[in-house]
């Protein structure tokens, strides 16, 4: 098994099998000492249905380049595509989860979820939305609060809410900020075993920026590591070859596991 | 029971019940002893104290002015007349009591008498409505006016115009500023073209807006009869206190958090439902701050602008006490001080209410 891939950016796959497409992305910041220059020269190919996590230390641009994927961040230069397309802004196929939970406060959980799903699916009845709302908060374990106001719950809770508001739009792709980021680590935990749970339903595209080492192997099907800014670029990518559907303990058991884990501190150590 | 009883008080604003209920449920006595004393007692012995220096005060200024008038006429009239005066003075007739700052019981007692006179009013007018019913009916029918009382507004009459002064002044804010503030909010262009308008008008003194808005409804209302001193005192109300909002409302739209705005966007919201579902509720706390420094201010400039413009209200009624010289005028200006206090307070719990009742953020101040 070879866990190391020499060159990232040589790894390329067939086009039919690529859902997001970062050509030789850049990002520049005009400051007044000149131009800054975030991200330069990234390349990065995900594939259908797989899960990415990003790790790499603070401020190396991994929130740029998630907002740039998300369109909520100009691009400078090179060119992002979703299945072959080039984004325009930010749009319903490309679902995010932010660090904050950033729910509506003056909104229930509900109302939250049907936000977004009143924009994806215009044509259904009433209680067909009502349903897919209730679905993806039940999936999140929200079923005992829809009617509660989003700033009635707790952080945690918030961030179910998020997960299901997320996926309810039903994107191709979902961009996830550190969203667990905030939370303690029992609520983390938990959290990540519901966010791969829907994930494994639904198969889609999953990209997510982490710090945490041991929660980017659990989660991901590979893990791509930053360089340190400026000009930060894809400085490895690492496949993580566990079977799924996982568990916690089984992977802590699993004799990879701490070979994996010594090669991202490895990296981000160096 | 005890908790549904605490949680009534603290929503009508009045939380500074809770220690005394508590008390009375034999609940942690100590702290709640304190608790009362603190937020019961404390209080209320404030009220002693201003009122006992109030009773100083007054009581000090009567004796200058007292002293100085028997001077006055030992020197002009001689030690008889003086005598007469202090004598007169000391019997407490009220023709010869010196003119100042009136005692606490003055002002009670011109309290009294103004309820009486309200009351006086009250049942002139309902005797008088009653007897010309049937004429006003007959009047209808003929194609006549009907007769409408025209006797002098009692206290409460006066009160009355104030508030409907200040609400309708207060309306016509909030349909202009909120509008405009959201607008401005939204654009920052726009914000920093009209931005030189808005702060050259925020300063600019009530008495002035009156004036501007005395020239243009005068000559509206040239040719069409009906109350053009309400009609200019509300719309120079509405004009002095819309600024607040207006600035706090742009304000609010401007500083959403990003996070809405970015979830807005990726839903690809439609610009009318960005605004009505996540702008307008998120900027919803700070709007209403707006408002209710808008309704304070226009309490304010309330009474200035009626006295002014001399339209009735409680502003009218104390300049006419004023020019008046009676002898209770003085205690009838101090009551009119303390009822437009209390109702100005009373209008901000009331926008407090309003806001904790649809704003999701809670605010206690």
């Amino acid at each position: 098994m070879t866990l190391i891939t020499n060159n990232p950016k040589i790894e390329r796959f067939p086009s039919n099998e690529v859902m997001l497409d970062l050509i030789d992305l850049k990002k520049v910041y005009p400051t007044p000492k000149g131009d800054y220059v975030v991200l330069e020269n990234l390349n990065l190919q995900i594939k259908k249905e797989e899960f990415i996590t990003i790790i790499g230390h603070s401020g190396c641009g991994k929130t740029t380049m998630l907002s740039m994927m998300a369109g909520l961040n100009e691009i400078s230069g090179g060119k992002i595509s979703v299945l072959g397309t080039s984004i325009k802004g930010p749009g319903p196929d490309r679902g995010v989860i932010f660090q904050a939970p950033s729910l509506m406060p003056w909104l229930t959980t509900m109302e939250n979820v049907m936000l977004g799903v009143k924009k994806v699916y215009p044509h259904a009845s009433k209680k067909q939305k009502e349903d897919i709302c209730k679905y993806y908060l039940h999936k999140v374990g929200m079923e005992s609060s829809f009617h509660k106001r989003a700033s009635d719950i707790s952080q945690g809770e918030q961030q179910r809410v998020g997960i299901a508001r997320a996926f309810a739009i039903k994107p191709k792709v979902l961009l996830l900020d550190e969203p667990f980021g905030m939370l303690d680590s029992l609520t983390r935990g938990q959290l990540q075993d519901v966010l791969i749970d829907v994930w494994n339903k639904e198969k889609i595209t999953a990209v997510m920026i982490t710090h945490d080492v041991d929660e980017a192997i659990f989660l991901a099907d590979r893990v791509v590591m930053m360089t340190s800014g400026p000009r930060a670029k894809i400085g490895d990518v690492l496949p993580i070859e566990f079977e799924r559907p996982r568990t916690r303990k089984a992977i802590l058991e699993h004799d990879d596991y701490y070979k994996y884990r010594k090669h991202l501190i490895d990296f981000l150590e160096h | 029971m005890k908790d549904s009883i605490i949680r009534v008080i603290k929503f009508i604003g009045l939380g500074f019940l809770e220690p005394l209920i508590r008390l009375i449920n034999k609940e942690e006595p100590k702290k709640n002893i304190k608790e009362v004393f603190r937020k019961i007692v404390a209080p209320i012995a404030s009220v002693f104290i201003f009122v006992g220096l109030w009773q100083l005060g007054s009581t000090a200024l009567y004796n200058i002015e007292a002293d100085y008038k028997i001077e006055a006429t030992l020197k002009s009239q001689g030690e008889a007349e003086a005598q007469k005066v202090k004598e007169c003075m000391e019997s407490g007739d009220p023709s010869c009591q010196p003119n100042t700052l009136p005692s606490p019981a003055q002002v009670y007692a011109s309290y009294l008498t103004l309820l009486k006179d309200h009351k006086t009013i009250a049942a002139d007018k309902k005797a008088f409505k009653e007897k010309t019913f049937e004429l006003n009916k007959k009047r209808v029918k003929q194609g006549k006016s009907i007769i409408t009382y025209t006797g002098r507004p009692s206290f409460v009459d006066q009160i009355k115009t104030s508030l409907k002064t200040v609400f309708a002044g207060f309306l016509l804010a909030l349909f202009i500023a909120v509008p405009i503030g959201i607008v401005i909010g939204l654009s920052s262009t726009l914000r920093g073209s009209i931005n030189w308008v808005i702060q050259i008008l925020k300063p600019v003194s009530p008495v002035v807006w009156l004036l501007l808005v005395f020239m243009i409804v005068k000559t509206l209302t040239k040719n069409s009869e009906g109350d053009s001193a309400f009609i200019i005192s509300f719309i120079s109300v509405g004009l002095c206190s819309m600024w607040a909002t207006l600035v706090n409302t742009a304000m609010g739209v401007a500083s959403v958090n990003t996070d809405y705005i970015n979830v807005a966007k990726i839903l690809r919201l439609r610009p009318m439902q960005k605004i009505f579902k996540v702008i307008l509720p998120a900027s919803l706390p700070l709007i209403f701050t707006g408002l209710r420094i808008t309704l304070s201010v226009a309490w304010m400039v309330l009474i200035a602008i009626e006295l002014l413009a001399q339209s009735p209200g409680l502003g009218s009624f104390v300049w006419e006490e004023f020019q008046n010289g009676a002898m209770d005028s003085n205690s009838k200006i101090i009551v009119a001080m303390f009822i437009i206090g209390m109702i100005g307070f009373a209008l901000d719990r009331i926008m407090l209410f309003i806001q904790n009742l649809i704003s999701f953020e809670k605010e206690t101040i």
